[in-house]
């Protein structure tokens, strides 16, 4: 009997040693702290840095604004299209079965393998004043390059497979059977589009088109190379901060990063606070 | 309805599903397709209500073609195998879905949808489940539910996959008992497919056995009890 008293406490055996999971959860920290929070405490103090009133003052001033307002403008574009481009690409490869399937996939991902400047420097050459195509543009009054056709394009090709990349692993996973129900009850395709597939699908819609909506606003190299960078007229906020950044403008650059930065946290907010709006739906439709 | 499948082949790729099948159905018989799994005769169900289509023959519905009909125009009520509830409505929406589909013209007005869903779900014994969700019923109440949502549309013949398949013991012999009884108020055409050879000899008024995409023996349940008409009907009904 007295074998009992040396019995150790039960320990569930997924979990693990308490000094493996606090030197886990402290090197997390750590490491969230020194690459992400450090950096973004910076770049509000750096704006701050010579007070408030400064720091406003910079963002008035016209080339700040006019990059505000082009940023959210591609955004703007950028969003609806690309959510319309994935769903349609997602729809296409996990509903049907076709030739050509696996290379579509592989065009979808073509985007993240591709470094944005290349990207860039392609619709450059297709659409560039030198070009057959670029320089008939030009000549009819609707340049490309170095315009905002150019900057929308670059964002869309760049931010292209976020929507779709969401979509396919969900899709894949729900089937058809739903679908295939709706219409043998006599629903045409795009009523079985709109009252059964896009209300599965709209969490992943959703993250996809925030994932897509951060990277467009923060596209660097596809877009530095269309737009030429003419100062408060295809300067995005990227390109501006770095612009006032390169003048030692340091104020006027880490100002306007703070309000990307913002526009960013925005996002992320709306998207926590959805999910903790409709938390029953979420667990609801995650029960099988 | 009278439905004839008319040398209806199959293949998926290189692979035949279904080997060409001749099979007429009288109007208003209760049908089973009874087989291993591999034997072709879910495609076989899948063909006759329009979501596959055949490489090779012809569906007549009474007598006329209706092999290049679209699913919607085919009007067959259709059960899935694991039901395919709309999940994100409510029973009532899931049953009312056949009835909003419909054409604006032909479409009933909002009190003539709640009158039939109420009617349907009466029907299926399950009056007080109209405002639930598909995940918080059971396996056997969501298989009625499915029946009466492909009732909603006033189908031409009922076609069920496996409808009894993921069902405890006790559930599946009342269950077996509601389609028969739904079958025998409805009169219409139903085929349904099943691995169990005791569900489709006491069910069915015609048991149609399968293997390997061929039709083994068409044949009312005790004369395939008697006669079995090859070796393979033989073994399969005797395990």
């Amino acid at each position: 009997m007295s074998d009992i008293s040396r019995v150790k406490p039960f320990r569930s055996p997924t979990d693990e040693a308490p000094l493996a999971r606090w030197s886990l959860t402290i090197g997390v920290i750590a490491l969230l702290c020194i690459l992400l929070y450090a950096p973004l405490a910076v770049v509000f103090t750096e704006a701050l840095a010579k007070g408030a009133g400064a720091a406003l003052k910079s963002l008035t001033k016209s080339e700040a604004s006019s990059a505000i307002r082009l940023t959210l403008t591609v955004a703007a574009v950028v969003l609806p299209l690309n959510a319309g481009f994935g769903v349609a690409a997602a729809w296409a490869i996990t509903k049907f079965d076709f030739r050509g399937k696996a290379f579509l996939i592989t065009l979808i991902d073509l985007p993240f393998s591709v470094s944005p400047v290349v990207a860039g420097l392609c619709l450059v050459l297709l659409f560039g004043a030198n070009s057959t195509l670029g320089g008939w543009l030009v000549a009819s009054g609707h340049p490309v390059i170095f315009a905002l056709p150019g900057i929308i394009l670059a964002s869309l090709f760049v931010t292209f497979p976020f929507v779709a990349r969401e979509l396919i692993p969900v899709m894949i996973e729900q089937g058809r059977a739903e679908e295939e129900a709706a219409l043998t009850l006599g629903a045409g395709g795009w009523r079985v589009f709109r009252t059964v597939t896009l209300p599965k699908i709209r969490w992943a819609l959703l993250y996809g088109t925030l994932l897509c909506n951060a990277r467009a606003m923060g596209e660097f190299g596809a877009v530095a190379v269309v737009s030429g960078k003419i100062r408060g007229q295809t300067a995005t906020m990227p390109i501006t901060i770095e612009m006032l950044y390169n003048e030692y403008l340091s104020v006027a650059a880490f100002t306007l990063a703070a309000v990307l930065a913002l526009l960013a946290l925005v996002t992320l907010t709306l998207k926590t606070a959805l999910e903790w709006r409709y938390a029953d739906q979420l667990a609801a439709t995650h029960r099988h | 309805m009278h439905i004839e499948i008319d040398e209806i082949s199959k293949e998926f790729g290189r692979t035949a599903a279904l080997h060409p099948v001749k099979l007429a159905i009288p109007s208003g018989a209760l049908v089973a397709l009874l087989g291993p799994s591999g034997s072709g005769k879910t495609t076989l169900l899948r063909i006759l209500g329009g979501l596959e289509c055949p490489s090779t023959g012809r569906v007549l519905y009474d007598g006329q073609d209706a092999t290049g009909l679209s699913v919607q125009d085919r009007r067959a009520g259709f059960v899935f195998q694991n039901y395919a509830l709309f999940k994100h409505m409510t029973v009532f929406e899931n049953v009312a879905y056949g009835l909003r589909a419909r054409p604006r013209n032909e479409r009933p007005n909002e009190a003539e949808i709640t009158r039939r869903v109420t009617k349907l779900l009466d029907l299926i014994q399950l009056p007080d489940i109209g405002s639930r969700y598909p995940s918080q019923l059971s396996g056997g109440q969501r298989q009625r539910v499915a029946l009466a949502r492909a009732l909603a549309i006033e189908p031409r013949m009922l076609l069920l996959d496996e409808p009894f398949g993921a069902l405890d013991a006790r559930v599946r012999r009342e269950l077996r008992q509601g389609l028969r009884e739904i079958h025998d108020t409805t009169g219409l055409t139903t085929i349904f497919v099943t691995h169990d050879q005791d569900e489709a000899m006491e069910l069915a008024d015609l048991v149609v056995v399968m293997s390997m995409g061929r039709i083994e023996q068409i044949d009312r349940p005790v004369d395939i009890r008697a006669r079995p008409a090859t070796p393979f009907v033989r073994e399969f009904i005797t395990v």
